[in-house]
């Protein structure tokens, strides 16, 4: 087994919380945060969502945004996360801007795209989100803020986004071309992407049911999270939640949106991730799965663990029925979530849950449990067949 | 650096033909927007898929399998693909859909083909390659991040060996029109070879896709070593020149080793004032070449740069509507490509060397 990459903070918001505590508090309480969108101008105001009930003149006002500036949501939204992580990782002003940043989008501002899109032409007032519209500005206004002036860069791999900047920051670690990194990922609510999913017919008009018989859906979500990654010569006394000492990308290279049966790029990538980590599948205690409790996904996934785990299949759970799917965010939410299992011996239940589906009758964990753990595995799958799993250890 | 990274294969599709550069006699357009010249896309994509492919999408597909078959391969081990802007035609086709028909009665094709992975993973799927694959998109810096990955792939994983890496931008019709209305695009319409003839704010676009397969090995004689790449964020118009020493040093040469330099000049007024400062001070006895005069400027043009450095090495000669300044290279063998991002202070840096 490698040491892995050390994890010196971590930061989250979602439509649990913001921080760490209060979407932890709604873990261990079984309390979702899924609603009807009250904020997300649309008109599709029956479908289920993971919505941030805070709007953005209400953020913008706490970060204390001058006017005029161009932060969309998905900036606004990555902003408090790396607050919150910065902070607990105790970074200065100095350390901040020789540190690099790799962040995870699908969709940047096009919330801001799709409010203004009419408008440009006739009226110069919102021209400056003309190029907010794309991903790399979001980091770009994100790493501004910070003053982050290192290594930056994006990742747009869809619903694997969060997950591949993640494994991207922890190799940059391990090879020495960086010594601290942040990474993660954001995404907001669109109008862009609820109707895009709505036209595919996976979102679900209840609350989401991952692995479930009668899963009919995923909902989305919107929110952003963030880990602080350091090379081991810096860090001293610091505290160290986790590691990072599993990671394996893989393409389905099956369909543009669906997965394979075989869940052949599921299986690829944690199949890697478990050699690079050098551990037996046995040694793998817990499984944040991806989850999306769309019938394609699930399934595929389901398959895809049966492969790497045979009959001796770990504890396994989605948290999207917390959330919500937070696509270019989800695999940065799950890895917080990931952690705060090893921290704390806990793995969270998968809401909703009441009947195993027939083909694998594979059982989720439905109720909080607690149980030492030493490695949880995370997995994160999106469009254009981009499969990703991490693996997190226990420090030392 | 680690050991040292080739490439083996490249293509390139763009608003120029190696043949039109070669002969000194450009493409002309007189539109400040303007697209890549049409390839035969059917000879390496079904024309049933062909139908449903953006733009986006057939010139990364096409240039993608081209450059592997020039570097004799069927399989990468990784794709890493780049794009700054991502699939513009898709996502605004399902924008105005959702916008014009108030969220009702859409269809999902542009949709699923609106993310910024869809030319990645299209290549994969049509290749059937289930390796490492992930999407770059950070700004005029896209390409650069999707090599610097790349190059740690290779240094890093005994199981890859080659790895397909590649650069993707198209035009589209409103969002790309957007670009008048903040500047980037210069307010009056001029004729593309007339970009370095006046002084004015903005610039030209166009769109194409480059790609290279790139591994440890030398294959022919027509590789070209992949130096490094750096980009590196500075304020400061006068630390640019230190910066760019540091790069070189590291790389154990200096700039009069440097055969000649392509710059990412794009006749915008504001960007000149960095261009002209190196021009005049680092660069100064070095042959300096521009390009932006025949394709314009995008996010991941640099792509364009290096591509037309390969087949200067290959062909052996430097067309003289590149050459900004009197100084002869002949025989050139290393290149240096210097690029400034359109934020005016996140700068690239890539050098090139014949082998």
């Amino acid at each position: 087994m490698n040491k892995g990459v050390a994890i010196t903070g971590m930061g989250i918001t979602s439509a649990l919380g913001f921080g760490i505590e209060s979407n932890y508090k709604a873990l261990l309480s079984n309390k979702h945060g899924i609603s009807f969108p009250e904020l997300l101008d649309t008109k599709h105001k029956n479908l289920p969502v993971g919505e941030i009930k805070r709007s953005n003149l209400d953020l913008e006002e706490e970060l204390q945004l001058s006017f005029g500036h161009s932060y969309t949501r998905a900036a606004l939204l990555a902003i408090f996360s790396i607050k919150e992580a910065v902070t607990n990782s105790r970074l200065d002003k100095e350390q901040l801007y020789n540190m690099g940043l790799i962040s995870g989008s699908s969709v940047g501002g096009i919330d801001a795209t799709e409010e203004y899109y009419n408008n440009y032409e006739s009226s110069e007032e919102n021209r400056r989100f003309i190029r907010a519209q794309h991903p790399g500005f979001t980091t770009s206004q994100i790493s501004g803020y910070f003053n982050i002036n290192g290594y930056s860069s994006t990742i747009s791999t869809a619903c694997s986004s969060g997950a591949n900047a993640i494994m991207m920051g922890a190799r940059l670690i391990k090879s020495g071309k960086l010594d601290r990194v942040i990474v993660g990922g954001t995404d907001c609510l669109t109008k862009f992407t609820l109707n895009g999913f709505n036209t595919l017919k996976i979102l679900s008009e209840e609350l989401c049911k991952p692995f479930d018989e009668y899963r009919n859906g995923l909902n989305l979500g919107e929110g952003s999270a963030y880990l602080v990654l350091e090379a081991d010569h810096l860090l001293n006394e610091k505290k160290v939640l986790g590691r990072i000492i599993g990671y394996g990308n893989a393409n389905d290279a099956f369909h543009q949106t669906a997965s394979s049966e075989t869940g052949e790029g599921a299986f690829l990538a944690m199949k890697k991730a478990i050699q690079v980590s050098g551990l037996k599948t046995s040694e793998i205690d817990y499984i944040n799965a991806h989850g999306t409790a769309t019938k394609n996904n699930d399934l595929s996934e389901s398959i895809a663990i049966e492969r790497i785990f045979g009959s001796e299949i770990p504890t396994f759970s989605s948290t999207k029925a917390f959330t919500g799917h937070t696509l270019a965010a989800a695999g940065a939410l799950e890895a917080v979530f990931s952690i705060l299992s090893l921290q704390n011996d806990k793995q969270f239940a998968n809401l909703n849950f009441t009947e195993a589906m027939l083909e694998t009758n594979l059982k989720p964990v439905t109720n909080l449990r607690s149980v030492s753990m030493q490695h949880v595995l995370s997995n994160s799958f999106g469009f254009g067949g981009n499969c990703t799993s991490l693996i997190f250890s226990k420090n030392g | 650096m680690g050991k040292a990274v080739y490439i083996n294969g490249v293509s390139g599709i763009s608003a120029q033909t190696e043949d039109a550069i070669f002969s000194n006699k450009p493409l002309e357009y007189s539109s400040n927007i303007f697209h890549a010249v049409p390839v035969d896309y059917k000879d390496l994509i079904p024309a049933m898929a062909l139908r449903r492919m953006s733009k986006a999408i057939k010139m990364g597909l096409f240039a993608a399998k081209n450059a592997l078959a020039y570097a004799n391969k069927t399989m990468p081990d990784a794709i890493i693909t780049a794009t700054g802007e991502g699939c513009k035609q898709d996502t605004e086709k399902f924008l105005e859909a959702v916008l014009d028909q108030e969220e009702d009665l859409l269809t999902p094709t542009s949709f699923i083909q609106s993310t910024h992975n869809t030319v990645g993973g299209q290549i994969a799927l049509n290749l059937k390659c289930t390796g490492y694959n992930v999407t770059y998109t950070q700004e005029d810096i896209s390409l650069e991040s999707a090599f610097l990955d790349a190059i740690l792939l290779l240094e890093e994983d005994p199981e890859i060996k080659n790895v397909l890496v590649g650069g993707v931008d198209e035009v589209s019709t409103k969002i790309t029109s957007f670009s008048y209305l903040n500047n980037f695009l210069k307010q009056k319409e001029i004729r593309n070879l007339d970009l370095f003839d006046q002084a004015s704010i903005g610039t030209i676009t166009s769109e194409g896709a480059f790609f290279f397969s790139i591994s440890a090995e030398k294959n022919d004689s027509n590789d070209v070593e992949l130096v490094e790449v750096c980009k590196f964020k500075e304020k400061e118009i006068s630390n640019i020149s230190v910066q760019i020493q540091q790069f070189l040093k590291k790389n154990n040469c200096s700039i009069e080793e440097v055969d000649q330099v392509l710059l990412g000049k794009n006749g915008d007024q504001i960007q000149d004032r960095t261009y002209e400062h190196l021009e005049n001070g680092l660069f100064m006895n070095s042959a300096t070449l521009v390009y932006k005069h025949l394709v314009g400027d995008f996010n991941t043009v640099t792509g364009f740069a290096m591509w037309l450095t390969c087949k200067i090495f290959k062909n052996n000669v430097v067309p003289d509507i590149l050459k900004l300044n009197s100084v002869s290279s002949k025989d050139p063998k290393l290149a240096l490509l210097y690029n400034l991002s359109q934020d005016n202070c996140t700068h690239s840096v890539i050098l090139l060397r014949k082998v």
